[in-house]
């Protein structure tokens, strides 16, 4: 009996607590942080709550920071958690990956980001590849494209077969702008053959001009470099099923041809992009974005799609660093979806 | 010299004719003036920012006189005194600090990011010690074309702690690039001092380690940085080897406007500095104790140089600033399409609406 009015008395007194606090509770007032305090806010919060946090920068300790973000940060917490590092943002970069290799929580510091870029390689190649690596493929073997095609200053050259590769790097020595040529190294030992005027002196593959290698009807499939073999060869296998693509290799990044590109939708009505970069912020994106803000957006009969190396930093054992990268079978795959057959 | 301006071992004494020692005298203290004026412009929100040179002309002035006027320059970003040297008008300085339409930059930079083409002066970068692999190549270039001409690179005690300064020291001396490194030591990288940016010999200790021949020279005497910077030309030139001085001196002011410096140093270290060893005063005091200059010539000097200065300032801030177009322009060499149709869509918009904007600041 007792076990039961006891259970009857609870939830009438829980029923009756929960109103009563609801009488009583009141929201806190807004309280207005700026985006530096907040950042000031965090790190202190992090620094307090684990003593391997540190911060390590220029001007971070008793100058509180550069832009004031780090303020009464060394005050509080002195010379052991709070670095004064020399001026080398590789160096400290650098010092903050191993000092993570070896257990502490270091935030590093750039003043600006402008001059994070000193210290890219560090951040690229140690701190984001590090827990994935284990060979010489992950820093070898990146697709840069949409690094550098990012930039406004640079061109981007990517060529695919031996008749870009030698009509671009004219173009390019001869431009009188920076350029970056993004060769792939397993393309290097492929042979090609090179048409009469691919063997003149003068040969010059315009920058800014994407190619048409294999007309097509019923989809276009936009690649650059070693994926344009690939696509190729989709095209081919399909094209028994009665699939007829248009394969356009882009062959410039920036300054992409994106008018090519645009009449080819317009005719096909259909798009899939293939890269070997990553997905996130890639050619692909740049592509579709660029569809959807010009005349194409209304010829397309179903969403474009991007194909596109794997989210990982590229892994060493060769059957892995295959199924990274785009095959033949996920652009079929790929088109096929596209096209709902 | 010493600080009474009285030459130590007359043996070094560079002899140089007294209108040479005037001309040092008069860039080192234009400079002070135009530093003056424009600091303050800043303070009172006319210009957006500035870097003053105190303490450390006699490291500028010393140098450039001993190169020639086609030897290429890459700076830091606290070596006015060397455009100043150059004779670089004031009012391009001014111009470039305002960003109006006389500025070679387009106004697109910072101030005191100068750049001058037929003075053979690089353009000015912020991100440290990327000028030091970059005259190292410049240098290379300059032997290929056999030309009598040599590079000078200026970076501070702090931005030779970057990786680049490494590479670039080891690839001149590879290389063999007929290069002078300068090195101003002035004691400070903003708030860290030397104590926290080095525990080595400071950075002529480094030269030997890549093979450079090094010195390391007392900045606040003019003629000892120009007896060493003379020296390392010839060499440079003749051997086609790399130099490297490292000229110690004090950096008076602030690192910059955006800087308080006696949150990090007392105000009577600085004044150390200021009253008891400052290039500016022995040069004078050499020249006063020759009959070259008096106190007279000081008075007038000083109400005539500040005098231009201010002729420039107002006239620098009284002009247009340049015209919007010209944000399109020089992102490439050829302006590409998309660029083009953006610039002509601003043209179409400023027609319809251009009451809206402040057009009458703008160069037309």
């Amino acid at each position: 009996m007792a076990g039961v009015s006891g259970l009857v008395r609870r939830p009438l007194q829980q029923v009756s607590g929960l109103l009563r606090r609801r009488f009583h509770q009141t929201a806190p007032a807004a309280l207005q942080v700026t985006v530096r305090e907040a950042l000031n806010q965090g790190m202190d919060e992090e620094l307090e709550r684990d003593e391997k946090v540190f911060l390590l920068g220029e001007e971070v300790a008793q100058y509180d920071g550069a832009y004031k973000v780090s303020r009464g940060l060394w005050k509080k917490y002195g010379d052991k958690r709070i670095i004064d590092t020399p001026i080398s943002e590789m160096g400290f970069a650098g010092i903050a990956v191993g000092a993570a290799m070896a257990g502490l929580r270091p935030i590093c510091e750039f003043m600006t980001f402008n001059f994070s870029m000193q210290a890219i390689d560090q951040v690229i190649n140690s701190a984001a590849k590090t827990y994935y690596m284990s060979g010489v493929a992950a820093q070898h073997s990146q697709c840069f494209a949409a690094w550098y095609g990012h930039c406004p200053g640079l061109k981007v050259v990517s060529p695919w077969n031996s008749e870009d590769a030698k009509g671009l790097i004219k173009s390019a020595i001869r431009d009188n702008n920076p350029v970056v040529m993004l060769e792939n190294e397993l393309m290097y030992g492929v042979p090609f053959e090179l048409p009469p005027e691919a063997q003149s002196k003068d040969f010059l593959i315009p920058i800014g001009k994407a190619k048409i290698e294999r007309p097509g009807t019923h989809i276009t499939v936009v690649a650059h470099s070693r994926p344009v073999g690939h696509c190729l060869e989709a095209a081919t296998v399909l094209s028994k099923e009665g699939i007829e693509c248009e394969v356009i290799n882009m062959r410039t990044i920036r300054p992409m041809d994106i008018e090519t590109i645009e009449a080819s939708v317009m005719k096909t009505n259909h798009l899939i992009t293939v890269e070997g970069g990553w997905p996130q912020f890639g050619v692909g994106a740049e592509i579709c974005a660029r569809i959807m803000e010009g005349p194409a957006f209304n010829f397309l009969d179903a969403p474009a799609v991007r194909v596109t190396g794997a989210d990982v930093p590229m892994p060493y054992a060769k059957i892995l660093e295959d199924n990274s990268v785009p095959q033949v079978k996920d652009i079929i795959f790929a088109i096929k979806k596209t096209l709902n057959v | 010299m010493d600080r009474q301006g009285q030459i130590i071992n007359p043996s070094e004494d560079p002899h140089l004719p007294q209108e040479k020692v005037l001309k040092f005298y008069k860039s080192m203290t234009l400079l002070n003036t135009m530093d003056r004026i424009l600091y303050e412009s800043q303070r009172q929100g006319r210009i957006s920012f500035y870097m003053t040179n105190y303490g450390e002309e006699g490291t500028h002035v010393g140098s450039a006189a001993a190169l020639d006027n086609t030897d290429l320059v890459f700076g830091q970003y606290r070596e006015a005194g060397v455009l100043m040297y150059r004779d670089y008008p004031l009012e391009q300085f001014m111009a470039q600090c305002y960003g109006n339409v006389n500025d070679p930059g387009k106004g697109r930079q910072m101030p005191v990011h100068y750049g001058c083409k037929e003075r053979h002066f690089v353009t000015i970068s912020s991100p440290l010690a990327t000028q030091i692999p970059q005259a190292v190549g410049a240098a290379y270039a300059a032997k290929r074309a056999n030309a009598n001409r040599i590079v000078i690179c200026y970076f501070g005690e702090g931005a030779a702690s970057e990786g680049d300064a490494h590479a670039g020291f080891n690839f001149a001396a590879t290389l063999e690039c007929p290069i002078i490194f300068f090195c101003r030591n002035n004691g400070y990288a903003i708030s860290t001092p030397t104590s926290e940016q080095y525990r080595g010999d400071g950075i002529a200790a480094r030269g030997p380690g890549y093979g450079i021949l090094s010195i390391r020279v007392d900045g606040n005497d003019v003629f000892a940085v120009y007896n060493a910077t003379k020296e390392a030309r010839r060499r440079a030139v003749a051997e086609n080897q790399p130099f490297l001085i490292e000229a110690m001196t004090y950096r008076i002011g602030h690192h910059s406007t955006s800087d308080d410096s006696s949150a990090y140093r007392s105000v009577d270290e600085v004044n150390y500095w200021d009253k008891q060893d400052h290039p500016i005063s022995r040069l004078r005091h050499y020249m006063q104790s020759r009959g070259w200059w008096d106190d007279e010539q000081e008075k007038a000097w000083r109400k005539q140089s500040r005098k231009k200065v201010m002729e420039a300032f107002e006239e620098a801030e009284r002009k247009l600033k340049p015209n919007p177009s010209l944000l399109f322009s020089d992102v490439y060499q050829e302006m590409p399409a998309q660029l083009r149709k953006q610039q002509e869509s601003l043209t179409r918009h400023l027609q319809t609406y251009g009451e809206h904007y402040p057009l009458d600041h703008f160069e037309k």
